[in-house]
């Protein structure tokens, strides 16, 4: 019970909260609606108008053998007719920009909310749903705004000018010929009502016929590993039988409903002929009107179709806006200090004092970590995976809130600092190189026109990148390909070096990439390093001997906890874990090495 | 266009339903065409004297030629264009059943997004063309000619000047909605650049944070829907223009009738109802020339998605049964051997495997080690034919393999693949997936179950083995995926177990326990086992280490850890991670 009420609301095509809130994004252009409303109005009478002139050239000008005013009322046809070709062109242009200017408030608003978000909602956000809501959800919005809002008005104002013009010429005679009327409106809404079920028939078992194929494609060695094919084909053919007849059936609606409207305006038009002729016998009418009222029975049907549409377009807005508003109304954000801090002169002094920390609550990461980082210091963080040392890179951005303790830098919590100029003081080196499409020089400076041309190549030539892409047809401008796949690993990884060199960070942490080189780009990288750390507090999640070796203290996580801390030759000496981690990450390496 | 002519097999299956449908046309506009007549005929009649029954039998008239000829529009879609729904399902089962027999090298040059537009969004255009655009053209065709006739007898003159505009109305809709959907294709591109930037930005959130980017994308992202709306706007600016046009030209087809037609009134060389004919067959005719225009494009691009269809259709199904195939082998016992094979996955890319030899005695095991990218798996997919051998021969009983009629081999083989894939389907559909209907369908179940470990998992979900995996049912963790995956591989009771990296996911203790039991599926088959895990390897009879494509060492467990190379250091190094995992 409770199931299906919850679905009810879920299709509702109209919700008076959510219609307010969506109407506050049309404020800004109410020019617009008041100009479209305006225009409508006279849109809207130009094309009923046209009989009315009609009726006056067959029973004034044609009686009276006046060939001029016939030539006058041909020119007015003509001009009403420029006009409403006109306006109505100005309409649909303003109404659609309208439209496509509220969807980009509204898409650029999700975006810019998004970028507030803290990672935390991304851990549990798939990034295909975010992506659908800026696209997708507000697209169906589009609709909303420019063609129905607006267009409700001016298919009411059609017919509200048809009906004055018609009642102006002939009381009875519009009263016999409306009486279709309601027979038409109630072929078209209950058409409409059962084409959009046969409609989310089609519509479900495309969706089930797509899955299917879908899955198969994917699945396909199981299927041939299996010998299935036979097996499948006959059970495709089966949900491609349901697609079909839902199809067929929804044609059954259309070969009905076509018809039954031509036969309706029919019908009005012998019941002009019946009752209007008999009032022609008795000159009570001309024949001009009959002529005109043939002419709007043709009219009716277009805006009362039209309307029937509108209940689509409510229903499918008014599920995207609430999926909308649902994001914008999430709060997952860390948030700045109310007064920040602002660090006067940059030291470069890391305490994590008692620090704990879980992603999930009762899934403890980190448990009570200290350590101090002096300035200038280069700190090497070793451990087997799972063993927390990515989280520590986490909480030093403030990526994540810790649970207790306190993280400080030049003796400030970094939670009395604003997000961004901590941010601006750390760049992380992530293991896995993300790079954006676009030019290799904007994955260096990721668009920042503050790093021009020559701190690109600079930083490039230093960490020793310059080289190879100099080498590529475009050089820095080379078009950086979907996941960077013209670029090796290890060219990538060079790439990412130069951008936080770029950057010219205080404190840098590098998450050293395990995945192997080929030796040239690995003393490449070796050297790389070398530069990236020189000068600066450095945090390194290691995986090179070298840079273990070359660190002035190594901390040695071990299932959250830090286990051991002190250099290369002092650990080893203790013959605990980071003896046997040594062991299995690092001594092949000393072997290669002096291979 | 000339691809559209490979249809016509399908039109002919279904020619009595459309030859009547054209039948039907022709009824229905004859019926149709009739009704300014008779409004004429009664227009005149009211200059005469009063006559109540005939002004009433005309009005019968006009509803009488309504209704037939909407009884007969009625008939024409339910066969032309229910034909047209049954040729699409056929077309699209024809699509799925050359699909189902392509190789493996298809579908990985082709994505799954690339294939399932074809079957959809091309399918669909042919679609459009088989029936509405075949419909629209009969019926175009006739009632220009019935009407044109008609209006020549009543007024020729008057005919021409009403007519003049048409031809450029029928133009104007091919040329705007040529243009319209040029216009179109832009947005979609800018669309879909809009949503690659956003699908960045979001996967690469961590980049963008650490570097204080958010501003700047937030500036990159306004711009891109900037373009967006400017592209759209492009398209909407010629769209605008379309219906005004479209009233335009018949409003001034109109015109002119009352114009003219008013003055020939005036001169006694016309009557008024000839004249409200002309208006009523003008009203007529507008539809269809509007949509010869529409016809054109829809047929075009139905064209040109035939040939991308046909460019699926004439892929070759390769792996498959040929002149070399023995159909007298109905069984195997298992005894694998491969002799100098080499293997690439292009004609240009280089090979994986290079120069294997390798013998697999019927009923013994062999394990395989070795890096990732070694050619592992590459290696076990030869043997059921997933991909044909680039080099040299794989023999099974002394068989080369390609003369095994494919069902046979491949029914004879039981493999659980690395990358563990189960359809959204019941679990016991899953796990059975092999089998064809065999009455001894769940002792098997539980012997499958019970060997892979899967009862007491089973007994936790919702619906049992009836409980349907993935996205519309439960998810499985990564172990209890591979456990059903081998599952499936056990039940069809294979002459050739492989197993590619099975037990990845899977905890060490439940492993143990699966080994334990496999070890009795296991006799008097041959096996096949791919792992990382020294533990699941060691008892094997022979055990191969592959790196770059090449056997590099090769024994018994004591033989290669004596030997002390890659097999042996891997050894050590698993102990060691062992003892580590154990401190605390």
């Amino acid at each position: 019970m409770r199931e299906q009420l919850s679905d009810e609301i879920l299709g509702k095509a109209y919700d008076s909260k959510l219609m307010k809130r969506l109407l506050t994004y049309v404020k800004p252009y109410k020019k617009y609606v008041v100009l479209a409303i305006f225009l409508n109005v006279f849109v809207a009478g130009l094309a009923p108008l046209r009989p009315y002139l009609t009726k006056i050239a067959i029973d004034t000008s044609i009686a009276n053998k006046d060939y001029e005013s016939l030539t006058l009322i041909t020119a007015l046809l003509f001009i009403s007719l420029l006009f409403q070709a006109i306006m109505q062109y100005g309409l649909t242009y303003f109404t659609q920009l309208m439209g496509q200017k509220i969807i980009y408030d509204l898409r650029v608003q999700i975006f810019s909310h998004v970028q507030k978000l803290a990672l935390k909602f991304f851990d549990k956000t798939p990034v295909g749903r975010i992506v659908t809501r800026v696209t997708n959800d507000v697209e169906s919005l589009n609709e909303l705004f420019s063609s129905g809002i607006v267009m409700v008005f001016s298919d009411l104002f059609i017919i509200m000018w048809i009906f004055v013009f018609m009642f102006s010429l002939s009381f009875d005679l519009s009263l016999i010929t409306l009486s279709v009327l309601p027979a038409l409106f109630y072929a078209t809404f209950l058409f409409r009502r059962k084409v959009r079920e046969s409609y989310r028939d089609v519509r479900f078992h495309l969706a089930r016929l797509n899955s299917y194929m879908q899955e198969r494609v994917g699945g396909i060695s199981i299927v041939q590993l299996f010998n299935k094919q036979k097996r499948e084909l006959k059970k495709f053919k089966g949900i491609n039988k349901d697609y079909r007849d839902a199809n067929i059936k929804s044609v059954f609606y259309y070969a009905i409903f076509y018809p039954t409207v031509e036969i309706l305006s029919s019908l009005a038009v012998a019941l002009i002929i019946w009752y209007g002729g008999g009032k022609v016998f008795e000159s009570t009418m001309t024949l001009g009107i009959l002529f005109a009222f043939v002419q709007y029975t043709e009219m009716f049907f277009r805006p009362i179709r039209d309307l029937s549409e509108k209940y689509n377009i409510m229903q499918t807005a008014m599920a995207s806006s609430e999926r909308i508003f649902k994001l914008l109304d999430d709060k997952t954000i860390i948030p700045d200090p109310e007064k920040p801090v602002k660090l006067s002169e940059f030291r470069g002094k890391i305490e994590f004092k008692n620090v704990t920390f879980a992603y999930n609550e009762g899934e403890t990461v980190l448990k009570n970590v200290s350590f101090t980082i002096e300035p200038g210091q280069t700190v090497a963080i070793v451990g087997a995976t799972g063993a927390g040392k990515t989280s520590i890179v986490n909480l030093l951005s403030r990526f994540y809130e810790i649970e207790q303790g306190e993280i400080l830098i030049d003796g400030v919590n970094i939670k009395n600092m604003r997000k961004e100029d901590l941010r601006k003081l750390i760049c992380v080196v992530l293991q896995d190189v993300l790079l954006f499409s676009g030019t290799i020089k904007g994955n260096i400076n990721l668009n920042n026109s503050a790093i021009g041309e020559s701190e690109i190549k600079k930083a490039a030539a230093m960490v020793g990148a310059h080289n190879f892409i100099n080498n590529l047809p475009q050089k820095y401008d080379e078009k950086v390909q979907e996941k960077g796949a013209t670029l090796s690993v290890g060219q990538k990884q060079l790439i990412s070096f130069a951008r936080a060199l770029a950057y010219d960070p205080k404190i840098l942490i590098l998450d050293e990439a395990t995945a192997s080189v080929d030796t040239e780009t690995e003393i490449l990288i070796q050297q790389a390093i070398k530069k990236l750390l020189s000068g600066r507090t450095s945090i390194v999640i290691a995986h090179r001997l070298s840079t273990i070796q070359n660190s002035d203290k190594i901390i040695v996580m071990h299932k959250g906890e830090i286990k051991e801390m002190g250099t290369h030759q002092e650990l080893l000496a203790k013959r605990g874990i980071y003896f046997k981690l040594y062991q299995l990450q690092y001594k092949d390496q000393e072997i290669t090495k002096t291979a | 266009m000339k691809s559209l002519l490979k249809l016509n097999k399908y039109f002919f299956k279904y020619k009595k339903a459309l030859i009547s449908g054209f039948v039907f046309i022709f009824i229905s506009d004859i019926a149709q065409v009739t009704i300014p007549i008779f409004l004429k005929n009664s227009i005149n009649a009211l200059k005469q004297t009063p006559d109540y029954t005939l002004l009433l039998q005309y009005a019968g008239l006009i509803l009488g030629a309504a209704i037939i000829s909407g009884v007969f529009r009625f008939l024409i879609r339910e066969t032309i264009i229910v034909t047209s729904r049954k040729i699409e399902y056929d077309l699209r089962n024809d699509f799925w059943a050359h699909l189902l027999k392509l190789p493996l090298r298809f579908f990985q040059t082709n994505s799954t997004g690339n294939i399932m537009a074809h079957t959809t969004n091309d399918i669909n255009a042919v679609r459009m063309y088989i029936g509405p655009v075949v419909m629209y053209s009969v019926d175009t065709i006739v009632k220009f000619i019935l009407i044109i006739s008609i209006m020549i007898s009543l007024a020729p003159l008057l005919t021409l000047y009403a007519l003049l505009p048409l031809p450029f109305l029928s133009f104007s809709v091919y040329k705007l909605s040529k243009k319209i959907h040029k216009k179109f294709t832009k947005i979609q591109e800018k669309f879909s650049e809009l949503t690659t930037k956003a699908q960045e930005n979001f996967a690469g959130i961590r980049v963008i944070k650490a570097y204080v980017r958010e501003q700047s994308e937030i500036e990159q992202f306004k711009k891109l829907s900037s373009d967006y709306l400017e592209k759209n706007m492009d398209k909407i600016r010629i769209q605008a223009f379309f219906m005004p046009m479209l009233f335009m030209i018949t409003g001034i087809s109109i015109i002119v009738v009352i114009w003219i037609g008013g003055s020939m009134i005036i001169e006694d060389k016309i009557t008024l109802g000839e004249i409200m004919a002309f208006v009523a067959y003008l009203g007529m005719l507008i539809w269809p020339i509007i949509a010869f225009g529409w016809i054109i494009n829809i047929a075009q691009q139905a064209s040109a998605s035939m040939k991308r269809l046909l460019s699926i259709w004439s892929e070759k199904e390769e792996i498959t049964n040929s002149k070399i195939t023995d159909y007298s082998i109905s069984d195997i016992t298992g005894k694998i051997e491969f002799r100098n094979v080499s293997f690439g996955y292009g004609k240009n890319l280089p090979l994986v495997l290079k120069n294997i030899n390798l013998n697999i005695p019927s009923g013994t095991t062999l394990a395989i080690v070795g890096n990732t990218g070694s050619g592992k798996t590459t290696l076990v997919n030869l043997i059921p034919r997933l991909y044909d051998v680039t080099e040299g021969e794989i023999l099974i009983d002394g068989n080369d393999i390609r003369k095994i009629p494919v069902e046979v081999l491949r029914s004879k083989i039981g493999m659980a693949p690395q990358e563990t894939f189960l359809f959204s389907d019941t679990l016991k559909n899953n796990i059975l997936y092999g089998l064809n209907g065999n009455g001894k369908a769940d002792e098997i179940l539980d012997e499958v179950t019970e060997i892979a470990q899967l009862k007491k998992d089973v007994e936790t979900f919702p619906g049992k083995f009836e409980t349907v995996l993935g996205e519309r049912g439960i998810t499985l963790s990564g172990g209890q995926k591979q456990r059903t995956a081998l599952a499936r591989a056990l039940a069809i009771h294979p002459k050739i177990l492989i197993l590619d990296d099975s037990f990845s996911a899977v905890d060490t203790n439940t492993e143990e326990e699966i080994l334990k039991r496999l070890k009795n599926f296991m006799k008097g088959r041959t096996n096949i086992i791919i792992s990382h895990r020294i533990s699941t390897v060691k008892d094997a009879d022979k055990i191969i280490v592959l790196e770059n494509g090449m056997i590099k060492e090769e024994g018994t467990h004591s033989e290669l850890i004596r030997l002390g190379g890659i097999y042996a250091d891997l050894h050590y190094k698993q102990l060691l991670e062992e003892e580590l995992k154990e401190m605390n």
